[in-house]
């Protein structure tokens, strides 16, 4: 919306501005009279299905390019619609995309830096039963329409530090390849070492699996070859599972660097340890929530009302949360009107009609919630509800 | 026909208790079929009739620019009525039901859509979702049951304002959508009750009417005929605005009179529904109480699959694409448990729906009892009963079922 919306300035603000105020009032005009002539519908609506990249609408992505990495990853090269505001390396944006036709958002790192082409990429690692994962590597296709969020987080590379450590595992490396790749372009001659990168000093402890199954494996050595980065890969297959107490043997100059740490959370909390005990700074990046394992029952909070109510796994939602005597929207009661439906943030609810489980995981299902019938699905586990 | 309890043959009397839970495991079987099948092509079908449709509206509306010249005015009158037809049946009615919630797109979904109707969409979702999908076809509990304008069961009793039922329908055919504004607030029940009287609730519904009727004719009527203005096409395009609207009602108005009209669709009498129906109990009120109209792929669509009107009462929240796989299944079940499948093509059904809505105009057993040679006799009678009293009404009615009665017993005889 934001560049239709700063045409929004009412006709009397427009006045005495000059050019731009007129532009404004008449822009401002001319909407009125089009949102008129195509209501139920908003005019946005109208322009999605011929330009559903244009700056004004809700922001999307098309895939343009689909790299393959490992056998079980792969890199989305995306072009960003016209309001795609940039982003800091380091940084990751929620795509939300369509799996067998039901959106579904994650949280991914940009894995370039800002690129002159304006693309932005994601790298992703298909994980077991991540059918999200699974479908962006192995069912991604060019054209594909994504759903984006402007970039956000607070994982990027400081300008004051000279002397860095990044600790990563896994799929943990995409935030530290997006700023190493700004730091240091890897062009047709190699890897570039321009002055912005030069005077960083920069030790990467990479820890995966196997060397096959690493991600920006070859960037990483192409990296170190050209002395951009200095780097301690670690595979389990070859050297056994990395004991992160043990990273000071790695990096003797430890205490001298600041640790940027992304990962499974298993090992970011064994670093934390081991840092607390030797009083140093640790800077850390975690993508997956931990995920609640659905049950039967539990509590379920209306946030807005702020009550928590106790439910057991058979009874619905809307006739406890009517019991305990809150206002709830409702309709037919037997999951045939839609009335009830209200948006759950987090936790899993069970249809009582099949036993399907929906669940929503904050950062990774719809921002504005999952929507759920109240009146046929009971709490499997705790969950919070938008009401 | 009567509520189902007062035939002479109850049509569900062969079926057992255990046959009417099986009837609903065996229905919930095959839902739960489509639900697990759902996925990528299902979504493409919405987005590409969404997008279908969009294109079409915009580009009659295009063509209705140049509607001073009358094979333009032609086009686009018929391109919009087409568009209008298939937002309010295939997109919005089945988006409405949350057929596609399952999607999980904000833009497709049945507590963001709105619709190019009069009826606001939450006034329609309560009145057609939420009362009319409930309690389907019980007389004094489903409003759809001749709107509350008309006498659509040998149950309702007759008054002297059904005579003119029939001019009542064609006229409501003809302006629809408000119809079924005025029916979604209830427009009847509340306007009886004193204005300081009226519930916060009802102003708040028909402030919103108000505004959505008056945005709905600012487009068609101010809006886009002004856009042709320069064209010299004001009233050429207003013209088409209000044919176009007015096709799209009496096509929908058609359709749905079919869902639950035609002759043999069951009714049922308030207190013989359990309290506590059951599941099997429910499907079972939905299998006699909808028909079907048999036709082609594009009748189907145009009908936003109210053609399958049994297999969309049975479940109401399936995507309309799958309807049409289903229903052999469905109509398998019904020949199994030896239950009418009501089925025939549209100008049956129509025709059907609309002999109901004569025949009902007038009392019961007038028609049986009238023949060319009594009908001086008869038509003194029916004056006799539009004007006296309900006491004179009584009498007559008495003595006219009375009468059919016999006619009925000798034609048997």
């Amino acid at each position: 919306m934001s560049s239709f919306s700063s045409l929004r300035i009412g006709p009397s603000s427009g006045r005495g501005r000059g050019a731009a105020g007129l532009r404004a009032a008449v822009g401002s005009r001319v909407r009125r009279v089009a949102e008129a002539a195509v209501t139920p519908l908003e005019l946005d609506d109208v322009l999605d299905v011929f330009s559903p990249l244009r700056a004004g609408g809700p922001l999307r992505g098309r895939i343009v390019a689909v790299h393959p990495e490992t056998r079980d990853a792969a890199t989305i090269e995306i072009k960003p619609g016209a309001d795609w505001a940039g982003h800091v390396p380091g940084q990751y944006v929620r795509i939300g995309i369509d799996v067998d036709g039901v959106r579904h958002w994650r949280a991914y790192s940009l894995t370039h830096g800002p690129r002159a082409d304006g693309h932005v990429s994601i790298t992703v690692k298909a994980v077991p039963d991540g059918h999200v994962s699974t479908h962006l590597v192995h069912g991604a296709r060019p054209g594909t329409l994504v759903h984006l969020e402007q970039a956000a987080g607070e994982f990027v590379l400081p300008p004051e530090s000279r002397k860095l450590l990044f600790v990563t595992a896994g799929s943990g490396i995409t935030p530290v390849i997006g700023m190493l790749r700004n730091l240091f372009p890897s062009t047709d001659e190699g890897v570039l070492l321009p002055p912005r990168g030069a005077d960083r000093d920069i030790v990467v402890v990479h820890v995966a699996p196997s060397q096959p199954d690493s991600i920006f494996h070859d960037d990483l050595v192409a990296l170190d070859a050209a002395g951009a980065i200095r780097l301690v890969a670690r595979y389990d297959d070859e050297h056994g599972v990395l004991d992160v107490g043990t990273i000071g043997d790695h990096v003797p100059d430890l205490a001298e660097r600041r640790t940027f740490a992304c990962g499974p959370s298993g090992m970011l909390d064994a670093l934390d340890a081991h840092h607390q005990e030797h009083g140093l700074e640790l800077f850390v990046e975690q993508f997956r929530t931990s995920r609640v394992e659905p049950g039967e029952g539990g509590t379920v909070t209306f946030s807005t009302s702020a009550t928590d109510v106790e439910i057991d796994g058979a009874t619905p939602i809307l006739d406890a949360a009517e019991a305990a005597g809150l206002l709830m929207p409702s309709g037919c009661r037997m999951g045939i009107c839609m009335g009830c439906v209200l948006p759950m943030r987090e936790g899993s609810v069970r249809d009582l009609r099949n036993g399907a489980i929906t669940t929503a995981v904050p950062g990774e299902t719809d921002p504005r919630g999952v929507l759920v019938q109240t009146c046929v699905n009971a709490p499997a586990g705790a969950c919070s509800i938008d009401h | 026909m009567t509520v189902m309890t007062k035939k002479p043959e109850n049509p569900t009397a062969h079926l057992t208790e255990a046959d009417v839970e099986q009837i609903g495991v065996e229905l919930d079987a095959i839902r739960q079929s489509i639900i697990d099948d759902r996925g990528a092509s299902d979504a493409a079908y919405i987005r590409r009739m969404v997008d279908v449709q969009r294109k079409l509206e915009l580009g009659s509306r295009a063509v209705l620019l140049a509607s001073a010249f009358p094979p333009a005015w032609v086009a686009g009158t018929i391109g919009l009525s087409i568009a209008k037809i298939l937002e309010n049946m295939e997109i919005g009615h089945n988006v409405m039901h949350g057929q596609w919630d399952w999607m999980r797109d904000p833009k497709i979904h049945s507590s963001t859509w709105e619709w190019d109707n009069a009826s606001t969409a939450e006034g329609w979702k309560h009145s057609h979702n939420e009362v009319h999908h409930t309690y389907t076809n019980i007389v004094g509990k489903d409003n759809d049951l001749g709107y509350g304008i008309m006498r659509v069961d040998e149950d309702q009793r007759w008054i002297p304002m059904y005579l003119a039922q029939p001019l009542w329908n064609a006229i409501n055919a003809c302006f629809f959508e408000y119809g079924i504004a005025a029916y979604d607030l209830e427009l009847g029940k509340n306007l009886s009750i004193p204005k300081e009287k009226r519930s916060e609730e009802f102003k708040r519904r028909a402030r919103n009417t108000l505004t959505k009727i008056r945005k709905q004719a600012t487009k068609d009527y101010v809006v886009n005929p002004a856009l042709a203005l320069p064209f010299g096409g004001f009233l050429p395009a207003l013209a088409a605005n209000f044919t176009a609207n007015v096709v799209r009602n009496v096509w929908s108005h058609s359709v749905i009179m079919c869902g639950h009209f035609p002759e043999g669709v069951e009714t049922f009498e308030r207190k013989a529904i359990p309290d506590n129906e059951t599941r099997g109990q429910w499907y079972v009120r939905q299998m006699l109480g909808s028909a079907n109209i048999s036709g082609s792929k594009a009748m189907h669509l145009m009908t936003g699959n109210l053609s399958h009107q049994i297999e969309h009462h049975l479940f109401p929240d399936l995507p309309s694409n799958r309807y049409a796989e289903i229903a052999p299944q469905v109509k398998a079940l019904f020949d199994k448990y030896e239950l009418r499948y009501h089925e025939a093509p549209l100008p049956q059904q129509v025709g059907s729906a609309w002999h109901k809505v004569v025949r009902l105009s007038l009392p019961n057993g007038f028609m049986t009892t009238t023949t060319p040679k009594n009908l001086p006799s008869q038509m003194k009678l029916l004056y006799g009963m539009a004007t006296g009293g309900p006491k004179v009404r009584r009498a007559a009615q008495a003595r006219l079922e009375q009468q059919a009665r016999r006619i009925k017993a000798a034609k048997a005889a």
